[in-house]
């Protein structure tokens, strides 16, 4: 299948020893100089970069408290070598969390600190160099922002923060990676990450109405652009055609079609993703997400509800409100934004949907908590409540699950293995490695309990696993949405 | 009033100088840097209170690194606690009278200074038989253990092998507080000691050591969980104004 080994599962978790430089060959494919441009960053290198990139990181320190804090306090303790899925999955120790910071905290300490100008050598300080600048783009490009190290480090230093900066700095000296800089150009010009304009769209959608007419012989809406909807669904557009993606959009629509509650997608803001956040953009984010306050005054939407998404629901839950809010144009009733599964657990704790558990009964089931949700959000009122509610959604709708290890789950979850922007075909080796712990945790729930659905809520998630599964002798289709169960179980026809 | 009492006397002042200074500077520009988005680490807490208490379980009990490491959790409880005595118990040499509750503590100050040495050496023992945490060891990490342990030991010597004149130690140390120098007693170890001390102060605020107030700075751990609720704005993201609402 490819040039390198999958590595084994194996009965516990073991922490592999240092093995130096494993990684070193893995780079991301570089965004060529029009790329750069459409985004506001220079296309060529320029002839005092390393000043440049010196000072942008000045700036950036300035400008951001965390990542100040996070620069001066690391005492190397070790607490978070063991815990990046990275490291665990390929021994290179530049992926142990700390160490990845030091690949930017040794320029820090030499330009910006007494003790890195006094005494470089000492306190482990480096000039910037060709070489480093180079160990920057491989190895922040073989972090996935998932936020596991913060969790777990005694001062909270979140090394996102750092690979955000990082290649915030990189694209301030032309050095972009194509996967991520093409998608947020893509935003632009048509709308969303996949390119798939307004017309395409509006057809895919027509074609869905058809498919679950076919099957149900309901006429379940799927509405686009529709001015004076109750509900804006902002959602990754692989919701739209991939699969499994799909099947939660489809769900999505038959809540909404039993509760009675008429909603909209939006063709200028058809896209919930937003890859500026993995870039450390600020301008970016604001842009990308501007789009989606422009579609709810545009369409006079009085609520905003985000789809199964993990880093859009970050940014959604967190950003939002400070990047295009005050959202006082929307009803003071419900939380802007409201994720799906919010919603749809709300109507059943309200009996608004009769679903039939047995209709799911071909299926085990477990839960992937996705990063973003799990570390850098929630649902409901309650801290955790993002643990809680997509999992009752789930027992709602199917009768047999089984959570996996609790050190995998929760705030411990493990990454995919491609999130963070590096969800691309040219990483697909440090994808593999990546997701061995996740897939050390399935085989155990596999094994002893006969799992054979892994229920995720981002579109990251589920495209990584459908690829990286086989490569660990599980089926691809094994991977689903949440609100694929919910669209399985729920009974259409018998609530409206 | 011998060469040595003045070298220690201008030392000490330079290095509380620095100390209380560089860390009032330091915090001062921690204060000042803006957190435009919110990104605590969730679960976090929902309320200012609930942030009041994380970060309680934090300085105290260390709780994100007890789930991490038990062994780095026990060695680093042990070395910080036992310092906590430690310094309480030195309150002796700077106060006159001595206040009662110093005077009980005394007994736990000084026990400490074992606690405190095996604490050090089992985080410094890591650096060597751990290979991931060797790998991450610059030669300062090692250094900063060193001159702990020597602070610590020649600390201990002084309490358990040699004796020294304590008595005129004090006298120097409320001299200096009140601007009068008295002599300084010329024991050898008193002067190793005091200059290794002098040395961590001088040294403080310009290294790791920033961890101390730079917890209580850190985005992931003191901000609330209520981005829905209130809308955070700081920094770049205060300058942003979206038209068009109502």
């Amino acid at each position: 299948m490819a040039n390198f080994e999958t590595p084994a599962l194996r009965e516990y978790p073991v922490i592999p020893l240092v093995h130096a430089g494993t990684m070193a060959h893995s780079k991301p494919f570089v965004a060529k100089p029009d790329l750069q441009k459409a985004l506001g960053f220079p296309g060529e290198l320029p002839e005092n970069w390393e000043k440049q990139a010196v000072k942008k990181l000045g700036e950036l320190v300035d400008e951001s408290r965390a990542l100040r804090v996070f620069l001066d306090s690391c005492v190397k303790c070790g607490a978070c070598t063991d815990k990046c899925h990275y490291y665990l999955g390929t021994s290179d120790p530049k992926n142990m969390p700390v160490a990845r910071q030091d690949l930017l905290r040794s320029v820090y300490r030499r330009y910006y600190t007494l003790s890195g100008r006094l005494f470089p050598k000492l306190v482990g300080a480096r000039d910037m160099t060709k070489e480093v600048l180079d160990e920057w783009y491989s190895y922040f490009h073989q972090c996935s922002q998932c936020r596991r190290c913060s969790v777990f480090c005694p001062y909270g230093i979140d090394t996102a923060e750092i690979s955000m900066a990082a290649r915030e700095i990189m694209d301030s000296i032309s050095v972009g990676q194509k996967y991520c800089n093409e998608i947020i150009g893509k935003v632009f010009s048509i709308g969303n990450n996949l390119g798939l304009p307004e017309p395409a769209l509006r057809n895919t959608l027509d074609g869905l109405e058809e498919d679950v007419k076919d099957e149900t012989g309901v006429d379940v809406k799927f509405p686009l652009d529709e001015k004076g909807a109750e509900v804006l669904v902002i959602t990754p557009s692989a919701d739209f055609f991939a699969e499994p993606h799909i099947d939660g959009l489809i769900g999505y629509a038959k809540v909404f079609h039993q509760a009675g509650i008429r909603w909209t997608l939006s063709s200028h803001a058809s896209e919930a993703a937003n890859f500026s956040m993995f870039i450390g953009s600020h301008e970016n984010l604001h842009k990308v997400a501007f789009r989606i306050r422009e579609a709810a005054l545009d369409l006079g939407v009085k609520r905003i509800v985000v789809g199964e998404c993990g880093h859009a629901w970050r940014v959604a839950y967190s950003f939002w409100n400070t990047l295009i809010g005050p959202f006082d144009f929307l009803d003071p009733r419900y939380p802007v934004p409201q994720h799906i599964c919010e919603f749809t657990y709300d109507l059943i704790q309200r009996g608004a949907l009769n679903l039939d558990k047995s209709a799911n009964d071909d299926k085990v089931v477990t839960y992937h908590d996705s990063c973003n949700v799990a570390r850098a959000s929630r649902m409901g009122t309650m801290p955790g409540g993002q643990f809680i509610i997509p999992r009752a959604v789930i027992r709602a709708s199917v009768n047999k699950f089984h959570d996996m290890e609790p050190g995998s789950i929760h705030e411990s979850t493990f990454c995919c293995g491609g999130g963070g922007g590096l969800l691309t075909d040219d990483l697909m080796e440090l994808r593999v490695k990546g997701a061995q712990p996740r897939m050390q945790a399935l085989k155990h729930v596999v094994e002893d309990h006969g799992v054979n659905y892994l229920a995720a809520i981002c579109a990251i998630c589920k495209t990584q696993f459908a690829k990286v599964l086989p490569y660990y002798q599980f089926p691809m289709d094994m991977i689903g949405s949440v609100h694929g169960l919910v669209s399985k179980a729920i009974q259409l026809g018998t609530k409206e | 009033m011998s060469t040595v009492t003045i070298i220690y006397a201008v030392l000490f002042y330079v290095a509380t100088v620095v100390l209380v200074g560089g860390l009032a500077y330091k915090v001062y520009v921690f204060a000042c840097t803006p957190a435009p988005l919110k990104i605590p680490t969730t679960p976090a807490p929902v309320t200012r209170l609930g942030v009041v208490g994380r970060m309680l379980r934090e300085v105290t009990v260390f709780e994100s690194l007890f789930k991490s490491n038990k062994w780095i959790w026990l060695f680093g409880i042990l070395f910080h606690f036992a310092l906590l005595l430690v310094l309480l118990q030195h309150l002796r040499y700077f106060t006159q009278p001595v206040w009662s509750w110093v005077v009980l503590e005394q007994p736990f100050g000084i026990y400490a200074g074992f606690i405190m040495v095996v604490g050090l050496l089992g985080l410094w023992g890591r650096r060597f038989v751990v290979d991931r945490v060797r790998y991450i060891s610059n030669l300062s990490d090692h250094l900063m253990l060193a001159l702990l342990v020597a602070i610590a030991l020649s600390g201990l010597m002084m309490k358990f092998v040699f004796h020294t004149n304590i008595i005129g130690l004090k006298e120097f140390f409320l001299g200096l507080l009140s601007f009068n120098p008295q002599p300084l007693p010329a024991d050898p170890v008193l002067l190793v000691h005091l200059a290794l001390v002098a040395t961590l102060m001088i040294v403080f605020p310009m290294s790791k050591l920033l961890h101390a107030p730079g917890v209580f700075f850190s985005p992931t751990r003191n901000q609330v969980d209520n981005p829905r609720e209130q809308r955070h704005v700081a920094g770049w993201s205060a300058s942003i104004h979206n038209p068009g609402g109502r």
